[in-house]
């Protein structure tokens, strides 16, 4: 599987199993995403125009890397910036995992031909981005990290698919000119 | 019965005034490719690629690079947009 532009759409062919890890992958990456953050459940909050957001970032590592402090140095003007965007931030993040499942689901268990318009690409690239932040976070992944396996251990095989994204990512960068 | 609420407007001499600008850093990680980094720069800020590249390579060598400046309103939304797209950044005054 590699992406390829012919003209206004990508497209790739995938394998069952390619269209099936990546289902999977993209389905955790949904349900990461929609854990119920530390709400304050005030009904009367949109009423009054005040943000019922979250004020603290996620304890899992991997969840903190997507959803990430605005402010490094002022934990109080990070708790406020949070509050009022990280629902927004949550909910596009979401919407391109849920644009990869719904271009893959033709394709669930049997592999096929994927074909994308710009919008869907562009919702693949920010996925495909944020699903190795997670894999390369629980991995702990550093830049000197070797992705290439030497047995069937859980890790080696999680390394491999990390590896697998990111060369796919890759390839659909070089279909995409920048959009300014 | 109760009356319409006064306005509660800051007054101007409250106001902290501070000429430094605001900056918004983006941060190495070891995950992100260098060519999406490079993508990202371009579409968010229209920056050529040679400008691009230059920051993403200041981001890759040096640790970190400032990517844009200006208010503090403008710079959270800069922030926001590039946490959107998985890169790591945080705002600042200079």
């Amino acid at each position: 599987m590699r992406f390829k532009r012919r003209g206004g759409a990508i497209r790739a062919d995938l394998e069952a199993v390619e269209a099936d890890v990546l289902t999977s992958v993209a389905a955790d990456l949904l349900e990461l995403l929609g854990e119920e953050a530390d709400a304050d459940p005030d009904p009367l909050a949109a009423l009054v125009g005040r943000s019922d957001g979250p004020a603290a970032a996620p304890e899992d590592p991997a969840l903190a890397r997507l959803l990430p402090d605005a402010y490094g140095d002022d934990d109080d003007a990070a708790t406020e910036f949070r509050r009022y965007t990280e629902g927004d931030l949550r909910t596009g993040k979401r919407a391109n995992a849920g644009t990869v499942l719904a271009t893959l689901a033709p394709l669930t268990g049997r592999g096929g031909r994927l074909v994308l318009d710009r919008d869907e690409a562009d919702a693949w690239l920010s996925c495909l981005n944020d699903l190795r932040l997670v894999l390369g976070s629980r991995l702990e992944v550093t830049e000197e990290t070797e992705l290439a396996a030497r047995d069937d251990a859980p890790r080696a095989h999680a390394l491999q698919v990390y590896g697998w994204l990111g060369w796919l990512q890759e390839s659909l960068l070089s279909c995409l000119d920048p959009r300014t | 019965m109760t009356a319409p609420a006064e306005l509660d407007l800051p007054a101007v001499d409250d106001e902290v005034v501070e000429d430094r600008p605001w900056v918004t850093i983006v941060w190495n990680d070891p995950v992100n490719l260098m060519s999406y980094v490079t993508h990202v720069l371009m579409e968010l800020f229209g920056y050529p690629r040679s400008h691009a590249e230059k920051l993403m390579m200041d981001v890759h060598e040096k640790g970190r690079a400032v990517v844009s400046n200006g208010t503090r309103e403008q710079m959270e939304h800069d922030v926001a947009r590039l946490h959107a797209r998985g890169l790591w950044a945080t705002l600042q005054q200079d």
